[in-house]
């Protein structure tokens, strides 16, 4: 791709996103299939803006599913993930070595070599992490039990394909086109025996491993102490990135390694962070391998031959199918989860596209055979939205059982009722507060200095930029209830009180102000409750000086008490009526304005005055008046007793 | 139809089994304003002209609460001490409240007969809600005698339940004036008339 041409394809790939995925979704077809049918719209088949290079660029692409299985292993801590090893090995395992044993053995009555029948079903047990994870994460499937053990599949197949990738030479049977392969030599490792690339493979993981605990979170934090958030980017990028070549350095899979840096990293405080700027890039890639998917789907070939590549994709999906429903019984999923869970995976992965290639280049596969297999299981992979849109219309309201139970906690995050932006003075009162009586709280922080000091303390805190919409919605704003505002500058409160009133209209914002200019404002975005800072603090000032002056404790602190829910109701008043008198004046005259209304306002409370219940001077007056002979009476029921 | 007021007071709502249930029916009751103190006031900052302006409002003040000390919780003395105001609630010019009625709605753990002269707490309720019912009739109000929910501290939940329904139909009665008033003027406690009128 040349100078403007790459701007050209760019343009194309952009444009087709723009306008197919907006319109899938409005057609509830989810975002995975919008993508796929705009690859085919500008396809060679479609509109023709693309030729052979969307082969090309799958493999580019490709490094948005390293990407996101970098974001999930974020996600995912490392208990979780060990709880989990059970569904990985024995589920995933299982399910590779049925499945491809099954296919081995269709190919091998179609009359292939067993070699041949063995690549090919090795090839077809994989499933595709990049649509089934996009795909159930935006229906929000993935944190059920169907959506759990389609993870652990997927996550076991992206092991298997190591050892696949090491046994297909041994498997073929003419001459390796080693021309193309030189890609393999590339690799440190290649020259190596066999103990020294199994002993550069650990070192790799183990260098992963310690990095993330021990030289990672210290470079994020100095880097994040710049406060330039473009660098904090480079840097997540940088980290991905140079995960991945170490691991094809040393022959593993870049998703696996990048997805083990994510789990090391799943309990720092960086973790939002890296999520929200790592997000766009993933999103983005994932878009391009999707329209690339389907870009490439030959469709000369379908139409040379339908009814093979039809019956190829139609024997692919209900072997798989078959497969994967009797072991989600076998392992004891719900009737309705083991659905999901067939319906989610039963396509053939994008690493089949790679392992075709590699499997004709070391001579184990023809393209008599690879042409049509190749067609099919891009196909497949296209079928998988509508297989889930399928299963949600149609199989569950019938056959699934009716869901009376709430959803089950959730075990990948703990999602805290409350979060607090901002943990100086004001907030980290509130979270200390909210903690003392077991509410749990989580904290997000922009100085990371200070986020390295509250986590020495054993605190929650997270560092970001409390009001990007990203890092927000990571932080679990979906599902907390309240959100405490404790930002150090009225801007940035109000850019936060915009951000949350958009996209998370159910928050209750509980929002500190610094001077009622502020909260005037905070009110007019629509926050309910707004904390003047300066207000209690002053008033008890008030009450001292009261006190110091030789007024009664208690007189000296309702009657700042009265005078703070005066204020408060002043403020209001002010609110109402902010149309009236703003319009024509300068901010510093309307300021002024404002204190005149509230000092005003003042003299015309009757509350503000000596309350009158505990003042028997009128009592007093009356029973003077009436004579000593009625005197006994009238006070007997008031307050006068404590009185003269 | 009268309209009732209901001034409750408990400071820990939420450990509480029976005066939780209560509320929850009055609060289901139209006509009937629930006044919850606590709730409005944590901090004891009586708004006076707000409670006023209630009792304004209203014709039968139900002051509910458990027994405690025998005597009400603090904040309703609190109430009584800012809200009742010389030349407001009472003295020669306080006519404010004149005519309204004023029941006590209260729960005790003891039983019935722990509250009689003699037994564990040696006076009857009538005689511990004395200062009450001089504080209403100073306010030229008419004080009922109290309808009380005796042994909540022996209760389980059937009975708990059941408390509540009476006490529902109860305030219903009330506020549709199917309460002999007039009848019930003298007997030391509501409940007997109020066994009466949900049997007939």
């Amino acid at each position: 791709m040349s100078g403007e041409n790459w701007l050209f394809q760019a343009f194309v790939y952009l444009a087709a996103a723009v306008v197919a995925v907006p319109l899938a979704k409005r057609f509830g077809l989810g975002s995975v299939l919008g993508y796929l049918l705009a690859g085919v719209a500008i396809g060679p088949f479609g509109l023709g803006f693309v030729g052979q290079e969307g082969e090309d660029l799958i493999h580019v692409a490709e490094f948005g599913v390293v990407m996101m299985l970098f974001v999930v292993g974020l996600e995912l801590e490392p208990a979780l993930l060990w709880r989990l090893r059970g569904p990985i090995f024995a589920l995933g395992g299982l399910q590779v070595m049925v499945t491809a044993f099954l296919a081995a053995a269709a190919a091998l009555a179609l009359g292939l070599l067993w070699q041949e029948a063995l690549a090919v079903g090795l090839i077809l047990s994989l499933s595709s992490t990049a649509i089934v994870l996009q795909t159930l994460n935006e229906k929000g499937l993935l944190r059920g039990e169907g959506g759990q053990s389609s993870f652990a599949v997927l996550l076991f197949q992206d092991i298997a394909v190591i050892p696949m990738l090491a046994v297909f030479p041994l498997l073929a049977t003419h001459g390796a086109d080693h021309d193309a392969a030189s890609h393999a030599a590339t690799t440190w490792t290649a020259g190596m025996p066999p103990w020294a690339q199994t002993l550069a493979v650990l070192g790799a993981v183990a260098a992963v491993v310690l990095a993330g605990r021990f030289l990672i979170r210290p470079a994020l934090s100095a880097i994040a102490r710049t406060r330039l958030r473009e660098l904090f980017t480079a840097a997540a990028l940088l980290l991905v990135i140079g995960i991945a070549l170490l691991m094809t350095q040393v022959g593993l899979s870049p998703a696996l390694g990048t997805f083990l840096a994510g789990v090391v990293l799943a309990n720092s405080e960086y973790r939002h962070e890296l999520e929200s700027d790592i997000e766009p890039f993933k999103g983005l890639l994932l878009g391009l391998f999707f329209i690339a998917v389907g870009a490439s789907i030959d469709f000369a070939l379908i139409v040379a031959q339908p009814l093979l590549i039809a019956g190829l994709v139609l024997a692919i999906v209900a072997l798989k199918f078959g497969v994967l429903f009797v072991l989600a019984r076998l392992f004891r999923l719900s009737f309705d989860q083991s659905m999901l869970f067939a319906f989610a995976l039963p396509q053939v992965g994008e690493f089949a596209f790679v392992l075709f290639s590699f499997a004709s280049q070391e001579g184990v596969l023809g393209a008599t055979i690879t042409g049509p297999l190749v067609a099919a299981v891009a196909l497949s992979m296209a079928l998988t939205p509508l297989l889930l849109l399928v299963n949600e219309r149609l199989v569950q309201p019938r056959f699934g059982t009716p869901r009376q139970t709430e959803r089950e906690p959730d075990a990948i995050d703990e999602h805290h009722p409350v979060i607090i932006a901002g943990f100086g003075g004001f907030g980290s009162t509130v979270g200390r507060l909210l903690k003392a009586n077991g509410v749990p709280t989580t904290v997000l922080e922009y100085d990371s200095d200070r986020v390295d000091l509250l986590r020495r303390l054993g605190l929650k805190v997270f560092y970001g930029d409390a009001s990007r919409y990203d890092l927000l919605a990571s932080a679990g704003a979906g599902e907390a209830r309240l959100l405490v505002l404790a930002l150090d500058t009225p801007e940035r409160t109000l850019e936060l009180v915009h951000t949350a009133r958009r996209h998370f209209p159910h928050l209750q914002i509980l929002a500190r102000a610094f001077d009622w200019g502020d909260a005037l404002e905070l009110r007019a975005a629509g926050v309910d409750h707004v904390y003047r800072e300066s207000l209690d603090t002053a008033a008890r000032a008030g009450a001292d000086a009261m006190r110091l002056l030789g007024s009664r404790a208690y007189r000296a602190v309702r009657a700042a008490q009265t005078f703070v829910h005066h204020d408060e109701a002043a403020l209001d008043e002010l609110y109402q009526h902010r149309h009236d008198f703003s319009v024509y004046l300068s901010e510093a005259r309307r300021r002024i304005e404002n204190l005149e209304r509230i000092m005003l306002a003042d003299r015309e409370d009757r509350s503000l005055e000596h309350d009158a219940g505990w003042d028997a001077e009128s009592l007093r007056e009356e029973v003077r008046s009436i004579g000593m002979s009625r005197a006994p009476t009238a006070p007997g029921g008031g307050v006068s007793g404590q009185d003269t | 139809m009268a309209r009732l007021l209901i001034l409750f007071a408990h400071p820990a709502l939420e450990k509480s089994r029976v005066h939780r249930r209560l509320i929850r029916e009055a609060q289901a009751i139209e006509g009937v304003t629930v006044n919850d103190l606590y709730e409005e006031y944590p901090d004891f900052q009586i708004n006076v002209q707000r409670e006023q302006a209630l009792l304004l409002d209203h014709d039968l003040i139900v002051l509910q609460h458990p027994m405690f000390w025998y005597s009400t919780p603090a904040i309703l003395k609190q109430w009584q001490d800012l809200v009742l105001e010389h030349g407001w609630a009472y003295g020669s010019r306080g006519n404010a409240l004149r005519g309204k009625l004023v029941l006590s709605l209260i729960t005790t753990g003891g039983g019935e007969a722990a509250y009689q002269h003699g037994g564990f707490n040696r006076y009857t309720i009538a005689e511990l809600l004395a200062p009450i019912a001089q504080t209403v009739r100073l306010c030229k109000m008419e004080y009922l005698p109290p309808y009380v929910i005796f042994g909540t501290h022996r209760m389980d939940e059937d009975a708990i339940a059941m408390a509540a329904a009476r006490y529902r139909r109860l305030l219903l009665a009330l506020r549709d004036d199917r309460i002999d008033l007039a009848g019930v003027n003298g007997s030391p406690v509501l409940n007997p008339a109020v066994a009466m009128l949900l049997e007939g």
